[in-house]
């Protein structure tokens, strides 16, 4: 079943076409990995799909029902849900209430709130730091946050914009059992990730953007060998990718 | 639970003091030290808690005390029964002020004038419409103690007044913190993009604030106008008293619940302390309100609870 569906979404920002027709779908309990260059347009697909920017042209649709120019909070309260590459956290609130603005997307008592945001935290492993204030968080943990706030809104759909870049390697492999738990309890996911063996590993097909198009879409063994991917982002020897 | 005690003994000796102190100077200063913390805790919930600084808080203020006031002179309606019917009003004008400012995204400096505009233009009117007293303003036509009519014979009443409507009020800001709305707010505050990501309607949020805010300061404009018989369109709706509305809790610390509190006691205390002063030189207690704004914008970013919140978590990391 397909949960996302995009349609020739095409954005532009003056004279630079930041998106142009990409079209692309999201199965049920699938988990896509969304990857190309700097300025490929990634973090402007996820903006144009949940509502921030405003796109051009094409159509979205979550669940068989058009979302395009809905306002974030109302995609948010269908179950689509996004993280920043660039983290917004609630500086002046702790880590749990942060995660607590998230729950109550769904509830409306603060007690179920709390509970709701203490089961997420235990899940992202931010238990420990609950009560810590968001700004004393290293960007790692930030990230974690990001995400951790996302989940409690309690989406069908996630778009997790660069959640493992800057991560020690321990931290990338824990991010990634988190994501695939995620999974497990039936959210889809979207990864936007330059950390290319944790993208490759997690994700069960991969999309690749570059100058705004979407060059190919296929499983990651498949994405590996083709020639315009390779030539527009992966370089000959796939090992030491850059974050 | 020693906490508890504590509130609960500052409570007792606050509603000793009229039994005890007879003097009627000492009951008076502190009715409107209660009474700036209310009107300040009704400010905060907008300017503190959602971080939409309004500049204009008078304008709800203003209507407070003219609705009641008139009901009374008009109507011969009790102003108990009036400065609910002034919330409602303000409420009525909060939501055109905040839907003209938040549908159309102002923020920051904007919104602050715009809501001066707004105050501005209600007190011209008030001042040029003879119904409403024109520039002379309202007296309140006094009946002598009549409780029924907000009216007493001896000052200490109004102190019980403001004593009960300033504990119901910090119990209600209380609550309101913990609840989804207070949260909605802060993170509206802390980080809008974000709050609208995570499913808040922030022009809805800002809405319920701005009408929280304006029945809240309302209501304080209305014991103003019982307490002093009397108003007037520039005590009213002037930017003066928009000042005075907004400098205690950033004072004290805006977006705290105690802020509003401690801010008022502080400036209550200065204001005894320099009254000697302040009476040689007329006009001097605002030039001093600017200076201490000044300091407490440059040392006390926070206001007074921000410092101690700072100080107590150094104390907790060397802990
Ligand atoms: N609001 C905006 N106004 C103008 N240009 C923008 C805006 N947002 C993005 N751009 C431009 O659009 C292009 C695509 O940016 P985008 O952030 O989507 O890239 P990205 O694929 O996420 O890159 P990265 O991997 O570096 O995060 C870039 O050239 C960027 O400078
Ligand atoms: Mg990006």
């Amino acid at each position: 079943m397909t949960l996302i569906e995009v349609r020739s979404l095409s954005k532009r920002f003056g004279g630079l076409q930041a998106l142009s027709e990409v079209s692309l779908s999201l199965a049920q309990g699938e988990i896509l990995g969304l990857i190309g260059p700097n300025g490929a347009g990634k973090t402007t697909l996820f903006a144009a799909v949940t509502g921030f920017v405003r796109p051009d042209g094409g159509s979205v649709r979550l669940d068989g029902q058009e979302i395009t120019g809905l306002p974030p909070h109302a995609i948010c309260r269908r179950g689509l849900a996004r993280t920043f590459q660039l983290v917004q956290p609630f500086p002046e609130l702790s880590v749990v209430e942060n995660v607590m603005v998230g729950a109550f997307n769904r509830t409306r008592s603060a007690a179920v709130a709390r509970r709701r945001a203490l089961e997420v935290l235990a899940l992202t492993r931010l238990a420990p730091l609950a009560g810590r204030p968001a700004h004393a968080l290293s960007i790692g943990l930030r990230k974690r946050l990001e995400l951790a706030r996302a989940l409690a809104t309690e989406p069908r759909v996630l778009l997790l914009d660069e959640v493992m870049s800057g991560l020690t390697p321990t931290e990338v492999d824990e991010t990634v059992e988190v994501i695939r738990g995620i999974r497990e309890a039936g959210v889809s996911i979207i990864v936007i990730e330059h950390v290319m063996a944790a993208v490759m590993g997690l994700s069960d097909r991969i999309a690749v953007l570059h100058h705004g198009e979407l060059i190919a879409a296929a499983t990651p063994a498949e994405i590996v060998q083709d020639r315009r991917v390779i030539d527009a982002y992966l370089g000959e020897p796939l090992a030491g990718k850059r974050e | 639970m020693p906490r508890t005690a504590a509130w609960l003994a500052l409570l007792a000796a606050a509603a000793m003091v009229p039994l005890v102190i007879r003097s009627e100077y000492v009951i008076g200063t502190l009715t409107l030290m209660y009474f700036f913390a209310f009107v300040g805790q009704g400010w905060n919930i907008l300017g503190g808690y959602a971080g939409q600084f309004s500049f204009g808080h008078a304008l709800f203020f203003g209507i407070g005390a003219y609705t009641s006031s008139l009901c009374f002179l008009k109507l011969g309606l009790t102003p108990w029964v009036g400065m609910w019917l002034g919330a409602a009003v303000a409420v009525g004008v909060g939501l055109v002020t905040g839907h003209l400012s938040f549908r159309y995204g102002l923020r920051g400096a904007y919104f602050a004038l715009v809501m001066l505009a707004f105050a501005e233009i209600f007190r011209v009117a008030a001042t040029n419409w003879d119904f409403v007293g024109g520039s002379f303003g309202i007296l309140v036509p006094l009946q002598g103690h009549a409780p029924r009519l907000f009216q007493f014979g001896d000052k200490r009443y109004f102190y019980y007044v403001i004593l009960a409507m300033l504990l119901a009020l910090t119990w209600a800001v209380a609550r309101l913190e913990r609840s989804r709305l207070g949260y909605q707010m802060i993170a509206i505050r802390e980080n809008e993009a974000a709050a609208d990501a995570l499913g808040i309607n922030p022009y809805r949020v800002k809405l319920a604030a701005m009408a929280l805010s304006a029945a809240v300061t309302a209501l304080g404009g209305a014991f103003y106008a019982q307490y002093f018989s009397y108003i007037d369109p520039a005590i009213g709706f002037g930017p003066a008293n928009s000042i005075e509305i907004l400098l205690r809790p950033i004072i004290g610390g805006a977006g705290t619940l105690w802020g509003p509190l401690l801010g008022a006691l502080l400036l209550g205390l200065l204001g005894e302390g320099t009254r000697g002063l302040v009476k040689s030189y007329a006009g001097l207690h605002l030039m001093l309100y600017g200076v201490i704004l000044m300091g407490a914008v440059v040392f006390l970013p926070r206001g007074v609870m921000g410092a101690l919140r700072s100080l107590g978590v150094g104390a907790a990391e060397r802990a």
